[in-house]
């Protein structure tokens, strides 16, 4: 009988099984964590970054989030060469937490083509594994 | 959820304030309200409040109550008084940790022991097997499912506790306790803790815990949280004090885990023979306090290395109050002095790190 959270997940974003998000920009496509996998966690103390330039490979680890009782893998949500990573992280782990989809975003990477980031779920597809998730 | 779990008196109102609940211990405990962060924080600014009523109380009355504590406690019960609590370990006859207690002193011819949850049925049967041994003239009595326990910490604990209570309420001095009212029940005030931050911890009939949680929550008027039992470990990490089943347990003697100060030798306490053997060497491995260059935490069972594989972690977390990842365990003793420069390894990196003066945190810091 928890109280009852109530997660935001934004329209303009694609999601994964493994509660990443990706939000295409000007910049390539930028990813983090989604609110309800920041809430799971938690107290974010560190985030693990890839390089600048490596390559990410969909479904595979690129990074790695800590909380203070758990640690979680970060999974690629599609191919791409790293552009940039969210060096300000290393600071603010916090900002994981406070604020998911905006200062909290971890890596941007340069994608081939959108038919990988259109396969994703939508927002409401998302919101439904979840609820599907917590309910079982 | 799982029905053979035993609740505190408080198991409902954790609920209905939306706190996790996992098992703990064999009973199902608040582990975060609302965030570990947030809760630590809380508690070394101001005061939090804890529900650790799923500690154990074992009372021992008569003649030859004060003997039987004794045998079976590594620390001094000769020159107790009434009104003092004293910490120290029970040790099996390898000199293995068997638990850390703290003893109340009720009367000369009555003691209670304060022993860990996990450990509490062992702890039950450990104190027996020795009673018969002894026959010491006295009973041995389980009050666990009778009291309730709850832990005010911090640098406003005191006042709120006497806001609720009443201005005349008994104020003891540190390592002391004393008994009060509340709710017309006898309450016990005990000027002891687990978080280095000043406070009590409130020892209680079950029936009246709801009602002084809350008066607590409103004579605080706010000040007071109530804390999970993952910040509750993130405090006494920050104090490098032992949790048993990590720093202590049977395979580890207190010589080794630095705490020789609670051993008084020449009282006659089960495993003191085998601690004596272990002074005269030195121990061959000692706890150490580490302070990790990296942000990552090194948990529970992290390696230790020099040069190659030396040592483990028993506890490591992120120190919210000095904002570095902190870890305790354990390795030989000539890698032990501070200053020494080891690595731990996180998911096969390895992270420097520096064997450091514990506590990590002090309140002068």
């Amino acid at each position: 009988m928890a109280a009852k959270k109530e997660y935001e997940f934004p329209d303009d974003c694609r999601y994964t099984k493994t509660d990443e998000w990706v939000r295409l920009d000007e910049d390539g496509a930028r990813i983090g964590l989604t609110d309800y996998a920041q809430s799971e966690l938690s107290d974010v103390v560190f985030v693990e970054l890839p390089e600048v330039g490596s390559q990410i490979q969909a479904g595979e680890p690129f990074g790695v989030v800590e909380s203070v009782k758990a640690v979680s893998d970060l999974i690629a949500p599609l191919n791409g060469e790293v552009l940039s990573v969210h060096n300000g992280l290393e600071e603010h782990p916090e900002w994981v937490n406070e604020e998911p989809y905006e200062r909290g975003w971890i890596v941007c990477v340069q994608i081939e083509d959108t038919d990988a980031f259109d396969s994703l779920m939508s927002s409401q597809e998302y919101r439904k594994y979840v609820e599907e998730r917590a309910s079982s | 959820m799982n029905t053979e779990l035993r609740r505190t008196p408080l198991h409902a109102w954790h609920d209905e304030a939306g706190a996790r609940l996992v098992p703990f211990a064999g009973f199902e405990m608040p582990v975060v309200y609302t965030s570990i962060l947030e809760e630590h924080r809380h508690v070394r600014a101001r005061a939090g409040l804890f529900d650790v009523s799923h500690m154990g109380e074992i009372r021992l009355s008569g003649p030859q109550a004060a003997a039987l504590a004794q045998r079976v406690f590594t620390n001094r019960v000769s020159d107790l008084r009434p009104g003092m609590v004293r910490y120290g370990l029970w040790c099996d006859e390898r000199g293995g940790v068997v638990d850390d207690t703290t003893l109340y002193c009720v009367a000369p011819d009555e003691f209670l022991f304060c022993v860990n949850a996990a450990t509490a049925a062992d702890d039950l049967a450990w104190l027996r097997a020795v009673h018969t041994d002894t026959g010491f003239e006295c009973t041995v009595t389980d009050e666990t499912e009778a009291t309730a326990l709850i832990a005010i910490q911090g640098p406003e604990a005191r006042a709120f506790t006497h806001a609720a209570l009443g201005s005349d309420s008994p104020r003891p001095r540190r390592w002391h306790f004393a008994v009060s009212k509340f709710d017309g029940a006898p309450i016990w005030l005990s000027r002891t803790g687990y978080t280095g931050e000043d406070g009590y911890e409130v020892y209680l009939p079950s029936g009246h815990a709801v009602a002084l949680w809350k008066a607590l929550l409103e004579a605080a008027h706010g000040g007071l949280m109530p804390i999970g039992l993952a910040a509750r470990d993130t405090l006494r990490t920050e104090m490098a004090y032992s949790l048993y089943g990590h720093e202590i347990d049977r395979s580890i003697n207190p010589l080794e885990a630095d705490l020789e100060r609670f051993v008084a030798f020449g009282t006659g306490f089960i495993g003191e023979p085998a601690l004596l053997s272990v002074k005269r060497d030195g121990p061959a491995r000692r706890r150490v306090g580490l302070l990790l260059d990296g942000r990552q935490v090194a948990r529970t069972g992290t390696p230790i290395l020099a040069d190659a594989p030396i040592g483990i972690v028993t506890s490591g977390t992120f120190a919210p109050s000095i904002e570095r990842s902190v870890a305790i365990g354990y390795v030989p003793a000539h890698y032990a002095a501070p200053g020494t420069r080891l690595d731990v390894e996180i998911r096969n990196r390895r992270i420097a790190c520096e064997v450091t003066q514990t506590p990590f945190y002090s309140r002068k810091s």
